[in-house]
């Protein structure tokens, strides 16, 4: 018996899933941006620009949570790399907007500012095709997914895993970082890019362009929350989780766990650099900053905080932590990082299931 | 001075003034020589400062360096110099009652200011100061030239010091190299040939070409020099850089060795050992902070005082996180792993709120400074020699900590079967406690070296904690001298590629080969063998 697609992914979430999943839509498709559009700056309804942004940059780390999920909660790859895989989408992304700004650039050139400033006469060849929108996008997916299948692949075979393939992400962000930050690399060195004009001609800081954006990040990431449940609820994503809670017995009963990993760790970079790509034009800089060690492991703990193998989870995490971020730094800069480190321990200690968890045990508290 | 054919009465004069003592004996100086210094013609200036030079007394050092700031006056046939208020004459240092009127300073071109420097340089040669003959005959290296030979001769002469002699002797060669005689310049080849700079080697290249040496068997014997002077070089360049190879892995070792225990022994991944690092620093800091205040006057010991101060502040730090954090998460790496990271960024912001998010600056006592020359051009700094003795000492204890005690004995048990330790009486809990606090104390003790030439900041542990992990991985968990192998050959491997590739490129090439090394043995370079092999 064989169940047509569209039941099994309308049953891949409960009723409320979808309520909610509507209300969302509803609020950051309709709502938010119609409300930064069309609403007088004057008027106490109108949502600025600084939160659109913000909001904007929130969902992009949300769905790099989500794509942490996708490998540390149901295959118990805990990546200590993932900034790598954001940030690659983000320059590859970024090289086209360089590109776009033709040259309107400090010194009018072709070229973008920094190979000029390091008198460079014609771009490198990895910079080939770099003003075609559709030749960025194809790199946006591309790139993040050949490095994580390259280096998946070599990791997995060995059968690398826990504290090791952390040790071993962390290590290659860090090398990443480092490659980065050299002028000579060709991507503006410690500087990154920035100053960016336009997307497809159009005004990258105009409303519309920031309302645009804000939206597709949010359509992206009910995208991919949709596609990740439908994955871990799949046959597919049983395997996965036999994975991780035996590695062992699943390769006895005949499973290749090689190919079940690679797969999902791919998928899992893939997401990062449509992240990163969303990511890049909303704040409009993209540095080496962003691969060091810090970055990554915070994303861990976004998804730490909001619950691991759950989806949702992620999401709240990286909206919790990103809110209490942006609110400590303004307001009491200096015990951001103790909160934060707090919170590190604080989750890891009595929180193991996160928010999602501990929302759970209060439900099932009241039931009884 | 046989090179500028000397009138009669300068030769009479300089055989007068080798008879005389030359010491400050004479009170005196000949009327006519410092008349000299106010000819018309820089050369004969030239030769008056080369007699006077010769003469190595006080007055002409006083009267050579009043000339050299302008301040050798004068007046007619008179020469003097102001003593404060006094208007004396160069020669005798009588007073000149009334001081002249009018006057004016000798002109010093650039060519006679050398000479005069020179000259000033080669009467301190004389100066029963060794520091001060020291510096004078580092400072004859850069430009002695044909006119110093005798000055250098006489007093290569006289010098006892084997360091000082060298530097003359080599003085003395370059300063020859000029001669018109062939035999002494052959002589200046052969002497130059036992160098090991590359000053030296610019020098001699002139020589090799027929336009510069009209004598063959001198091309001859600098070709050869060259030859035997670049072979040394290299070899020692390579020294050098199995030296600065070996610094480095001594650093990463001392870095990692608490690690080593810490996730190697007891299996807990520690993400804040770099923090344990920066507290040793900021203890060594402390400990200076203290001796500048209460004893001044050992302030060059400081750091001994900070060696068991570190060991106990880091382990004190260790203690704690292990009592409230860590015991709870034993045996969930990942969760450890997180939670270790967040202890790492409350003790970096701690630091900075105590000590300010600037760097601090830790001296490195003067008994480190400098250097010893164990070859000719190459130089081993103390502090980097003290570090890798440190290093070893640091070792040591620790073979012997874990060896040679009960408590060794009790963590080496706990780690081979915690549950059949516990049965037979070792308090496991307490020596989990007591074992990390000891990996912390290592830590601190590499706090305490890095202090000493690295910036100690709040920042500073984060920079090491992928270096250490990958010691540790490397040399296979639960493996202290597979650490060290692994800390030694990492340190020599980034030490070589950065010659050859420059230092960002050496670190990534470096991360590349360790990747690729875990791939092809991930349980590292010395595997546990036996029953063990199944963890």
């Amino acid at each position: 018996m064989r169940t047509p697609f569209t039941l099994r992914f309308l049953s891949a979430m409960p009723r409320s899933g979808w309520i909610a999943m509507g209300l969302f839509a509803a609020l950051t498709l309709v709502v938010m941006p119609a409300l930064h559009l069309f609403v007088p700056e004057s008027s106490p309804f109108h949502v600025s620009n600084y939160a659109i942004t913000l909001g904007g940059k929130i969902m992009c780390y949300a769905i790099v949570a989500v794509a942490m999920d996708l490998v540390w909660g149901y295959a118990g790859i805990l990546s200590l790399g993932h900034g790598v895989f954001f940030a690659l989408g983000g320059y590859a992304f970024g090289m086209y907007l360089m590109r776009e700004i033709g040259t309107d650039g400090s010194y009018h050139s072709h070229l973008p500012d920094f190979m000029v400033f390091l008198d460079w006469k014609e771009l490198p060849w990895y910079w080939a095709g770099s003003d075609s929108f559709a030749w960025a996008l194809v790199l946006v997916l591309a790139v993040p997914a050949v490095v994580a299948y390259v280096f998946g692949y070599f990791a997995f075979r060995s059968r690398i895993k826990g504290v090791y393939f952390s040790i071993i992400t962390q290590a290659l962000t860090f090398a990443a970082m480092l490659l980065f930050f050299r002028n000579e690399t060709g991507f503006g060195g410690n500087n990154g890019f920035t100053d960016f004009k336009r997307i497809l001609g159009h005004d990258i800081t105009s409303p519309e362009m920031r309302a645009t954006l804000f939206a597709l990040s949010a359509l992206v990431l009910m995208l991919t929350l949709l596609a990740g449940r439908y994955l871990v609820m799949s046959k597919f994503g049983r395997v996965l989780a036999a994975i991780r809670d035996a590695e062992s017995r699943v390769m006895f009963i005949g499973y290749n766990p090689l190919h079940y990993k690679l797969f999902i760790w791919t998928v899992s970079a893939m997401l990062c650099g449509i992240a990163g790509a969303l990511y890049v034009p909303q704040v409009g800089i993209i540095n080496p900053g962003e691969m060091s060690p810090a970055n990554s492991i915070e994303i861990a703990i976004w998804v730490a905080v909001g619950g691991r193998g759950t989806l949702i989870g992620p999401v709240i995490g990286a909206g919790l932590v990103n809110a209490f971020k942006s609110f400590f730094t303004v307001a009491f800069p200096e015990y951001w990082l103790f909160f934060l480190g707090a919170l590190f321990v604080g989750v890891t200690l009595w929180l193991p299931e996160g928010v999602v968890g501990l929302w759970k045990r209060i439900r099932a508290r009241v039931a009884a | 001075m046989t090179d500028i054919g000397p009138p009669m009465k300068r030769l009479l004069l300089t055989l007068l003034l080798l008879f005389l003592p030359a010491s400050n004996a004479f009170a005196a100086l000949d009327p006519a020589l410092v008349r000299q210094l106010a000819a018309e013609e820089s050369d004969d200036k030239i030769a008056a400062i080369h007699q006077l030079g010769a003469s190595a007394g006080a007055e002409a050092a006083k009267v050579l360096k009043a000339m050299a700031d302008d301040q050798l006056l004068v007046a007619g046939e008179v020469v003097f110099l102001f003593d404060g208020e006094r208007a004396v004459d160069a020669a005798s240092g009588a007073a000149i009652e009334p001081a002249p009127e009018t006057y004016e300073s000798i002109t010093v071109n650039n060519r006679v200011r050398s000479e005069l420097s020179n000259a000033l340089a080669a009467l301190k040669l004389y100066d029963p100061d060794r520091g001060v003959r020291l510096a004078a005959a580092t400072e004859l290296q850069s430009n002695a030239g044909i006119g110093m030979v005798p000055v250098l001769a006489a007093a290569l002469a006289k010098e006892s010091d084997a360091e000082i002699r060298a530097l003359l002797k080599q003085a003395h060669a370059q300063a020859n190299l000029a001669n018109p005689e062939v035999a002494a310049r052959l002589a200046a080849v052969e002497s130059l040939a036992e160098s090991a700079s590359s000053a030296t080697r610019g020098l001699l290249l002139p020589l090799l070409e027929a336009a510069n040496e009209p004598d063959a068997t001198v091309r001859k014997a600098a070709a050869q020099a060259v030859d035997a002077i670049e072979a040394r070089l290299a070899f020692g360049e390579i020294l050098g850089q199995v030296f600065s190879g070996l610094s480095l892995g001594s650093i990463l070792l001392l870095a990692a060795l608490g690690l080593a225990i810490t996730y190697g022994v007891m299996g807990v991944i520690n993400m804040a050992h770099g923090e344990l690092l920066m507290v040793g620093a900021y203890a060594t800091y402390f400990m200076q902070t203290l001796f500048r205040a209460y004893l001044p006057e050992y302030v060059d010991w400081y750091l001994l005082a900070a060696i068991p101060v570190a060991f106990l502040a880091a382990a004190l730090v260790g203690m704690l996180l292990e009592r409230t954090v860590i015991r709870r998460l034993y045996g969930r790496p990942l969760e450890t792993l997180l939670a270790t990271w967040g202890l790492s960024l409350i003790l970096i912001q701690a630091a900075r709120m105590l000590f300010g998010a600037q760097n601090v600056e830790v001296a490195n006592p003067v008994w480190m400074s400098g250097g010893v020359e164990v070859m000719a051009g190459l130089v081993l700094p103390w502090n980097r020699v003290v570090i890798i003795g440190f290093t070893l000492f640091v070792l040591a204890l620790m073979w012997v900590l874990m060896q040679k005690t009960r408590l060794g004995l009790f963590v080496r048990a706990v780690t081979q079967n915690r549950p059949m330790a516990g049965c037979v009486g070792v308090p496991t809990a307490r020596v989990d406690t007591l074992a990390f606090g000891l990996g912390a104390g290592i830590a601190g003790l590499g706090g305490v070296a890095l202090s000493q030439i690295a910036n100690v900041g709040p920042d500073m542990g984060q920079g090491y904690i992928v270096d250490s992990f990958l010691v540790v991985v490397l040399g296979g968990v639960g493996q202290l001298a597979g650490a060290v192998w692994a800390a030694l050959g990492l340190g020599v491997v980034t030490k070589f590629l950065e010659g050859w590739s420059g230092a960002v490129i050496a670190k990534i090439v470096v991360l590349v080969i360790v990747i690729i090394f875990i791939q092809k043995r991930p349980q590292g370079l010395f595997a546990l063998k036996g029953r063990f092999v199944d963890n």
